[in-house]
This record gives structure tokens, C-alpha cells and sequence, in this order.
């Protein structure tokens, strides 16, 4: 479906193929983060936390390959690791690149109370203005993923911005200009998904990786932030990547059954002692010569 | 004039009601965007937001303040029950056929337990909702069922509180007086609480008692 506007057609001066021939330059975009090509450098942490200007944190070293262990406000992008021993007793040693996915029915919005803290753009990036931002937290538990970090300090969220500023500029995210390896990939979400296809397929058949696959759950209407994994079937192994990640039932019922069943109570409760007092009154004592109300 | 309330009473009364209306406002306006001005009108989404969990803490603590004091008075008793039976004549002003009651009426005790219970959820509820990241990843489940909690008991405590807020200054004239000054005629107290009334009179006619404590 590459067929915008800007599509390339043809190059001048240019032998042979057309470089970029059929890529989309179509909204909405995507990262493809090709997990079985990673390397675990962190070169994209160090990459976002220049771009976004925070400053190196202190490393919490665990013993493995992971920087520190989860993310933080001012720490967007976080490759975590995990040696996991297969059922055939073959050792993996899986590094994910774990951050905001970019729903496209995304939870935190959905949860957020404050008008305007959350936008999601027409090209799928899901960015929180910190600005309108009241410090609840719903985002917090709205997100499948628990990415959106407190700053307790400033009392805002934050969370990655698939760089948006670049992006609006026509540049790529930070993170997969810095990639050394090619496992990041950007473009049109169009382009991602068939990139990716065609590298699973070229894992199932060229490896021994048979279940390799595209991660874009369905569950949260797709993402914009899309993994290649070696093996599709088992995401958990992946440092506790979500099966089938939905907005949580509770967030879903809250803004909706909820809402409407308390919208109606108050209304109806108000409603209902008005009429009550039109219809019936006031109490009036029958006081025996005392001096009663004024 | 019989005093009805204790200063301390009225102290705890209206201390946890200038709480609750605060976290009521701003809570209705985290609750849909269509009241978000509340928060905006209150100084900001913030500010609001800073302040809501302690004013709520400021409630709890009145509301559990309150249970010390009032506890014993707010017991469901067997001519309760037989009020709740005839709530439909309250309702409808048919007084002489409903029991008398003693120093609170069985729908005051019924409002009164939904408040206390109500504070206590929400308490336990919004801590959680107030530190979410102290909830372990694993446990990320809770998070959700303390919104749902809070909202249901929040609503809960709304239905009680408009019944109440009617009641006090528009059904039962004397109610606000009395909960601002302590002190309502014996004609009042005769009317609305008979058994209780009847119970102070005597011993303070009896003489040997000292006054009835509040």
C-alpha cells in the first residue's frame, strides 16, 4: 500500500534499481525493532538520553547485561536482558529493547483525566505533554506495559516520544540512527510490517528459529513500536513481554460501564430530591406549643 | 432549648464535610472531562491534584474521629429495623406511623455506616492510587481494582450525601441549626427524636445525672 504522494518514482543520474523504489512515505509511521539482531550495545540509550537531554544516570549493576532495572522518567529506552534456557535446554541470551509502544488504542490516554496531557498524532505517535499533565498516574495504570514513569519531583510522567520532534522534522527516532547493527528500523507502519514479515519468514526458514514472528498485538489495536522475535509463540521469555496485552478490564470498565452507571446515579439522585421535595416537603412538626422552626 | 451537639461534635461534623466537598469537587472533575473546570476553577489540575489526597487523609481521619465519638449512638437496634420497614411513610412525611427513634434516626445510622464505610475504601483505595509505583509490576492488577474501589465507593458516598444534604437543609428545617449552633427546641427533639428526648428529659429532671453527654 506504499502509494503517498511522495513515493519515489524515479532518481536522476541513478544506474539500476531505484534506491527507495515503492517506499512509503505514508503516515502513520512505526519502529520495527528487530530483537534477533540486537546486540545489547546501548548505543540507543545513550542516544535518547542525549537527544532528550537528560543526563548519563548512575547504572545499577545486577549482574547482567542490563543497564539499570526498569525505566525511569528521565530514562525512555532501557535494553533489557534476560538468559533464558529453552525446553531443549538450548541458552538464549535475549536482549529487548523495551519502551512506550505507541498503541494505537492506547491505554494511558484512555485513563488520562487531564485535558490535553495525552496526545496521540495521526501518524500512531502516542506523546504526553507535560505541561497539561496533573501528576494522577492513571497513565500509570491504564498502560499494558508499564512504561509511564513518575518524576516525584516535578509531579509529571514521562515516557518515550518515538521522538516526535524529530520525527515532525523528517528524521528518524534517536535510537535507530544510533543503531550500529540495523536491528532498528523506521518508516511507514506499511513498510515496517512487511520488513518484518519478510525477515520472520527468512528466520523460519533459514534458521533454526521455526515459531519467528512479527509482535503487533491486536489487543491494543496494533502498535507503532513492532518487535521481530526468534520466537513468537513464547513473547514472556522476552523480560515479561505481554502475551496478548489489552487495556487492563479494570481501566476499560472504570471509563465505561462505570461512568455511565455513576453518571446516571447522580443525575437521577439530584433529579430525585428535587421532585421528592416538590411532591412531599418539608417535614412539619406537630410540636405541642413549642417554638419550632423559624 | 436541649443541647443536641457537643462542640467537639460539631468541630468533627463540619471538619469532615469541608473535606469531603473538597475531594468531592475535585474529584468529580479527575472523574470526566466535562467537570474538569472544577479542578481548573480550584487553582489548577495540579494543584488539585496535590491536594485531593490530603484533604482525603484530613477526611479519613475526621471520619474515624467521628466513629469514636459517635459509634455507640450510631448502632442498628431492633426499632431500626422497624423503621426501615416503614421508610416508605418517612418518606412521605406519614410521621405518625413511623417508630420513634432515639438520638439518630435509622436512616442518619444508615448514612452514617455508608460515610464511615465509604472512607475507609476510599482511604485504602487512594493510597494505593496515590503511590502506584510502590504497586510491584507483578501486582500491576491492583492498581485497576483500587480505581474501580475508589470510584464505586466514591459514588456510593455521593448517593448517601446529596439524601443527606437534602435532608439537612431542605427536608427537615431545624437540621442545619442545629449542627451549627449544638442546640435545638424540645419541640424538634420531640418531633424527630422521641426516645432520645424523652431519655435526656428524664435525667435531667431525675437530677441525679449530669447533663446528657451531648
Amino acid at each position: 500500500m506504499s502509494n503517498g504522494p511522495l513515493e519515489i518514482k524515479a532518481i536522476s543520474g541513478h544506474a539500476g534499481t531505484v534506491a527507495g523504489r515503492d517506499t512509503s512515505r505514508d503516515y502513520p509511521v512505526a519502529k520495527l525493532i528487530d530483537v534477533t539482531t540486537c546486540i545489547g550495545c546501548k548505543a540507543c540509550e545513550v542516544a535518547c538520553l542525549e537527544w532528550n537531554g537528560y543526563p548519563f544516570r548512575e547504572t545499577a549493576f545486577d549482574n547482567t547485561y542490563q543497564t539499570m532495572p526498569d525505566l525511569a522518567w528521565n530514562y525512555y529506552n532501557l535494553i533489557r536482558f534476560n538468559e533464558h534456557v529453552d525446553a531443549d535446554g538450548t541458552l538464549q541470551w535475549l536482549m529487548r529493547k523495551d519502551g512506550c509502544m505507541h498503541c494505537a488504542d492506547p491505554g494511558c490516554l484512555r485513563a488520562c483525566p487531564s485535558d490535553g496531557a495525552i496526545v496521540q498524532y495521526a501518524n500512531g505517535i502516542v506523546d504526553f505533554q507535560q505541561d497539561n499533565c496533573i501528576g494522577c498516574q492513571y497513565c500509570v495504570t491504564g498502560c499494558p506495559f508499564n512504561i509511564p514513569k513518575f518524576n516525584p519531583v516535578t509531579k509529571k510522567v514521562h515516557k518515550c516520544t518515538l521522538c516526535s520532534d524529530r520525527v515532525g522534522a523528517g528524521l528518524e527516532p534517536a535510537c535507530v540512527k544510533a543503531c550500529p547493527t540495523g536491528c532498528l528500523h523506521f518508516g511507514s507502519k506499511d513498510d515496517m510490517k512487511e520488513l518484518a514479515g519478510k525477515r520472520a519468514e527468512q528466520l523460519r526458514e533459514h534458521t533454526a528459529h521455526k515459531n519467528a514472528g512479527v509482535y503487533d498485538p491486536p489487543g491494543v489495536g496494533g502498535t507503532h513500536v513492532m518487535y521481530v522475535l526468534h520466537d513468537i509463540t513464547q513473547t514472556e521469555k522476552y523480560s515479561g513481554l505481554p502475551k496478548d496485552p489489552r487495556v487492563p478490564l479494570s481501566v476499560r470498565i472504570w471509563k465505561g460501564p462505570l461512568k455511565w452507571l455513576g453518571n446516571l446515579a447522580m443525575a437521577g439522585g439530584i433529579l430525585g430530591v428535587a421532585v421528592h421535595y416538590l411532591r412531599f416537603g418539608p417535614k412539619v412538626e406537630k410540636a405541642e406549643g413549642e417554638e419550632t422552626r423559624s | 432549648m436541649i443541647e443536641r451537639y457537643s462542640f467537639h461534635e460539631r468541630i468533627c461534623h463540619w471538619l469532615t464535610g469541608v473535606a469531603y466537598c473538597y475531594c468531592l469537587a475535585t474529584g468529580l472533575a479527575f472523574y470526566t472531562p466535562w467537570l474538569f473546570w472544577v479542578a481548573v476553577a480550584l487553582g489548577g489540575g495540579p494543584v488539585s491534584r496535590f491536594w485531593h489526597p490530603f484533604m482525603g487523609l484530613i477526611f479519613a481521619g475526621a471520619a474515624i474521629w467521628m466513629h469514636q465519638i459517635w459509634r455507640s449512638d450510631m448502632t442498628i437496634t431492633g426499632a431500626d429495623r422497624e423503621w426501615f420497614r416503614k421508610a416508605g411513610n418517612y418518606a412521605t412525611n406519614q410521621d405518625s406511623a413511623v417508630p420513634a427513634q432515639d438520638r439518630f434516626n435509622a436512616g442518619q445510622k444508615a448514612f452514617y455506616w455508608a460515610m464511615f464505610y465509604g472512607a475507609l475504601l476510599l482511604l485504602i483505595s487512594g493510597l494505593v492510587m496515590w503511590f502506584p509505583e510502590y504497586v510491584p509490576a507483578g501486582l500491576r492488577w491492583v492498581r485497576g481494582i483500587a480505581i474501580l474501589l475508589h470510584e464505586s465507593a466514591a459514588l456510593i458516598t455521593i448517593g448517601a450525601f446529596i439524601i443527606h444534604v437534602y435532608m439537612g437543609v431542605f427536608m427537615v428545617p431545624g437540621s442545619v441549626p442545629a449542627i451549627v449552633t449544638g442546640s435545638v427546641p424540645e419541640g424538634w427533639a420531640k418531633a424527630h427524636h422521641r426516645l432520645w428526648f424523652e431519655r435526656i428529659i428524664g435525667k435531667e429532671s431525675a437530677g441525679a445525672s449530669p447533663a446528657p453527654k451531648s
